[in-house]
């Protein structure tokens, strides 16, 4: 039990420092570290919690105390949710009262222009991960086509697209 | 300058109390995408920050590894109150919806086996998919036409997605690199 915490702890903390550009950058090291080296859960598993934390309200990273919770209950969500939130709070805290100094400098924005691309790659890749753990059947392919349509074209709300998602997978149940 | 705007348009600085209830507030009524709240309930309706100062913060946050709103949280708390008001705000924000989340796990952990729910659950997840796809597509956009920056794009989603390397490696050879490619031929 304090073996796996202290893999929690771990893991989480790393993923915590290496989230530029936020939660979803990180997703499938995530992944890669809970399903295929862990075997905590099955990439399925993986992408019905992923998809559970993407419809409850607040931030997007709820998947983390998720995460912990099931694979370790209380003390579990306790632990991923330090670990994740912790290190980058820390580091927020400090800058925040050193920012004033290099605000202006312009290697700040050169910096930042250069970890765009990097972000934009791993949420690429989050997205491929959890595809291809998701659709096994051309109906799920066709749900998660016309998500991704709705998405980049009309501004609905995420949450009516994983609505009309769970709605149409029931409906695929029937059919 | 900005001091004398900030003097104009905001309210006294918050109570820990108040910071802890207002992120609170946010966490609740935030389903995905929580920055143009945050941004009405900072600047618009509680006036902690202006719009100048509340750009400044995202703009820290943003550069900072970490998620945008839980760094915003801590980084408006730390303003007002040091570390207790930082911790103040990042509870306040992930409370709920953890109750939430795993509220919605216990559920999905008692029913898994029920057809119907596992058809349901399918669904979500496919859309979910979907919704990230378009997230992808909206991070690449902005970059046509910038050949160094497809390039970084392209690797990193090989030996991610394709080769499934560890993150920490290739962060630490693909950042410095792509920083370098920045520096190099951005603009």
């Amino acid at each position: 039990m304090i073996g796996t915490l202290v893999t929690l702890a771990i893991i989480f903390g790393e993923l915590s420092l290496m989230a530029f550009g936020g939660g979803n950058a990180v997703l499938p090291e995530m992944q890669r570290r809970v399903v295929e080296v862990q075997h905590w859960v099955t990439p399925q598993e993986f992408s019905a919690l992923f998809a559970l934390a993407q419809a409850a309200p607040g931030p997007n990273m709820m998947i983390v105390p998720l995460i912990g919770w099931h694979v370790a209950g209380f003390w579990g969500l306790i632990v991923t949710s330090v670990a994740k939130f912790l290190p980058a709070s820390l580091i927020t805290g400090v800058m925040v009262t050193l920012w004033e100094r290099f605000r202006d400098r312009p290697w700040r924005k050169i910096v930042q222009a250069g970890l765009v691309p990097v972000t934009a790659g791993l949420v690429a890749a989050s997205a491929a991960v959890i595809t291809v753990a998701s659709v096994h059947s051309y109906w799920l392919a066709a749900i998660a086509a016309i998500a991704a349509i709705v998405g980049i074209g009309t501004r609905l709300h995420p949450v009516a697209v994983l609505g009309g998602g769970a709605l149409a997978g029931l409906l695929m149940g029937f059919a | 300058m900005t001091a004398i705007a900030s003097e104009a348009d905001t309210a006294p600085a918050p109570s820990i109390t108040e910071l802890f209830l207002g992120f609170l507030g946010l966490g609740i009524i935030g389903f995905g995408g929580l920055l143009p709240l945050a941004r009405r309930t900072i600047v618009e309706e509680r006036k902690w920050l202006n719009e100048q100062e509340f750009i400044d913060l995202l703009g820290l946050c943003q550069f900072l590894p970490g998620g945008n709103i839980m760094n915003l949280s801590v980084a408006v708390g730390v303003r007002f109150h040091g570390w207790r008001g930082g911790l103040a705000s990042i509870l306040g924000i992930i409370a709920v919806p953890t109750m939430i989340v795993v509220c919605l796990g216990y559920i999905y952990d008692q029913y898994r086996d029920e057809p119907h729910v596992q058809h349901l659950f399918a669904g979500l997840a496919a859309a979910a998919a979907g919704l990230l796809i378009s997230m992808g597509w909206k991070f690449i956009k902005p970059l046509r036409g910038k050949i160094w920056a497809l390039c970084v794009v392209a690797v990193l989603f090989v030996l991610i997605a394709v080769l499934r390397l560890p993150l920490l490696p290739v962060m630490l050879t693909m950042a410095p690199i792509s920083v370098l490619l920045s520096w190099r031929f951005g603009k």
